[in-house]
């Protein structure tokens, strides 16, 4: 298990700036303009705003009628579907990227929907909250009861989230099925990147989430 | 026992209805002996005419023109008074100063589909051969064949290409035939509650108007024309089942439960006790004082028939290869003839042929008929797609 190749942050994803979100901010920045880009549980189409203010095709996936109502609202292409169930019908090769934010956690398959988004993008960009994070595992070893934060305010019976993992978890997932991590970014609690000097275990602690730039492995 | 009181004769005599199918009090494009309209049923239709309104003003450039598609049993009167029934116009909600399809912005047109009785040439046309109404004579026509019909109308226009092509139910089969046989010509595409192929469900209830209309004694073999009279009994059933196919058990309910007519107690008679009784023989009564019932069996039968996927080896991604137009799918939640299931296969075929798509399932209970109600969710979505399309297109304002 390895970070490969860490690039420099273009200075974008320096805490929370705007109305735009850090790890939006940070995927946004991860795609080369003039792409073509799924985004799969768009929400209410944030990213897919942001994008298309650099010239980005950008198109997107929500599970929530009242999310793609407000995106098609705001002139997006957004159709109504489920990353489990809805993946299998798009074609290889359709995207240039294929991003899924903060959305891993709440699929019913998470390796499968992780194996479709690089079958139908040739990248696939995708941030996750890290279970890992020291004050997850302070409330599960101190308080002795599943974490919640800020970000995840839900409890444990109440929460869409069914597949958490940590940063580490993760790293093993994508050298399982080989995928090729381009670049990987951890943000700390205020949506600063945490120092690339630092040791990996670090990140996995002090990561409050976590930004991966994946594409196809060249072994399978 | 109380007497039976059958379906009312119509309001409006046959005289009035049929002077509408030739000389209808819209403008109307006459294609001549040069310009055969070619049918897939073999037939090259010649001459025909084409009756249609417009609203708005084409801009200089021509890239402001917005065809609207009619519903199986509507019309081009989409944003007037209609001639016949004094009624506003069947799309005056989407349609019109301040609406999502605003006639400030962009040049409006509408058509009477070819097979229809408000114009356009159908079975209730004069046969210029024998100088008598087509009947059954005319030959059947098919979604594309309209579609065929709309092209050459639009090119008289001297409109190119479409900055949106837009219907609903029948109109939306007409949308999607537009996107998929001339690609290029439609830059924005908006198909509601429709699909790509009419199901054994809908064809089944097709097939039950028409045998309605068969069995009228005054149909006549569809000869009634030439018996001076309208088998207006049949046609008003065959709009009554239909009708119910566009509402949902929900609507139905709410608007009239088990409420009675007029009356306390049952009559204990096959009168129309229940209000929801006297609201379908309303519904049939009125539909055929403005529509012919042999157009009613053709424009069935054109729905019946459609099926892109059929045309492109039952391969449906085919149809839209490479297309660059953006499209608007909307679905209605208590839509059962046009069911959200039909909307999402259109959209996975659209998605696996990288089309620009957007898809949104409207919450209501309204049913089918919810694309032609006052549904503010579905025009805020109507607004802000063809906004967001018109700025792609350069459109000033829209």
């Amino acid at each position: 298990m390895s970070v490969q190749e860490v690039l420099p942050l273009g200075g974008l994803a320096t805490g929370s700036s705007g109305q735009f979100r850090a790890d939006h901010l940070l995927v946004a920045e991860m795609v080369k303009p003039g792409s073509k880009v799924l985004d799969v549980g768009c929400g209410e189409g944030d990213l897919l705003q942001l994008l298309e203010t650099r010239g980005i095709d950008g198109r997107g996936i929500e599970l929530s009628r009242e999310g793609v109502n407000r995106c098609v609202a705001k002139g997006l292409a957004v159709v109504q579907g489920d990353a489990d169930t809805d993946l299998v019908n798009y074609p290889d090769d359709a995207f240039d990227y294929v991003i899924l934010s903060q959305t891993l956690q709440a699929t019913r398959q998470p390796r499968v929907v992780l194996e479709n988004l690089l079958r139908i993008g040739r990248r696939a960009i995708v941030s996750f909250p890290n279970f890992g994070f020291w004050k997850m595992r302070l409330q599960l070893l101190v308080g002795g009861h599943m974490p919640r934060t800020e970000n995840l305010p839900a409890t444990w019976y109440d929460t869409a989230n069914i597949h958490f993992c940590t940063i580490k978890d993760f790293v093993q997932l994508c050298d399982e099925i080989n995928v090729k991590m381009e670049r990987s970014v951890a943000l700390d609690l205020y949506g600063r990147p945490v120092p690339l000097n630092l040791p990996w275990w670090v990140w996995n602690m002090f990561g409050e989430q976590a930004v991966f730039l994946l594409s196809r492995g060249g072994g399978k | 026992m109380g007497g039976v009181k059958s379906i009312p004769s119509p309001a409006i005599s046959a005289d009035e209805r049929s002077h509408e199918v030739d000389h209808p009090s819209s403008q109307i494009a006459h294609f001549g002996a040069e310009q055969p309209l070619r049918l897939d049923c073999g037939v090259d239709l010649t001459p025909f005419q084409i009756a249609y309104q417009t609203y708005g003003e084409l801009n200089a450039d021509r890239s402001n023109a917005v065809l609207i598609c009619h519903a199986l049993t509507g019309d081009q009167h989409v944003a007037n008074v209609h001639p016949v029934t004094g009624k506003p116009g069947w799309w005056e909600t989407l349609v019109g100063p301040g609406r999502p399809i605003d006639p400030k912005h962009y040049f409006i047109i509408c058509s009477n589909v070819i097979g229809g009785c408000m114009g356009s040439t159908g079975p209730a046309s004069i046969n210029p051969a024998t100088g008598k109404v087509w009947g059954l004579d005319f030959p059947v026509i098919t979604i594309p064949d309209m579609v065929r019909a709309q092209a050459m109308l639009v090119d008289r226009l001297g409109v190119d290409t479409l900055f949106a092509v837009v219907g609903g139910s029948m109109g939306g089969m007409q949308v999607l035939q537009w996107t998929a046989a001339y690609p290029g010509r439609v830059f924005s595409a908006l198909a509601i509650a429709c699909a790509t192929r009419h199901s054994a469900q809908n064809i089944a209830f097709h097939e039950l108007g028409r045998q309605a209309v068969m069995a009228d004694p005054d149909w006549h073999g569809g000869g009634y024309a030439d018996h001076g009279i309208h088998p207006h009994r049949g046609l008003a059933v065959a709009r009554m089942a239909a009708h119910i196919t566009y509402l949902s058990d929900a609507a139905l309910h709410r608007k009239f439960g088990r409420r009675m007519q007029d009356r306390e107690l049952p009559t204990f008679s096959f009168d129309a006790d229940f209000q929801v009784e006297s609201y379908l023989r309303y519904q049939g009564s009125s539909f055929v004082e403005r529509f012919d019932a042999n157009a009613y069996l053709y424009l069935t039968r054109a729905m019946d028939y459609f099926d892109i996927a059929a045309d492109h080896g039952g391969v449906l991604a085919k149809a839209f290869a490479e297309i660059a137009t953006r499209f608007c799918v909307v679905s209605f939640t208590s839509d059962w003839l046009f069911p959200t299931s039909e909307s999402r296969a259109l959209v996975h075929a659209l998605n696996a042929s990288s089309a620009r798509v957007s898809f949104a399932e409207i919450e209501t209970d309204r049913g089918h008929d919810a694309f032609l109600l006052d549904v503010p969710e579905f025009f805020d979505i109507s607004r802000a797609f063809l906004q967001s399309a018109g700025k792609a297109r350069g459109l000033k304002d829209g």
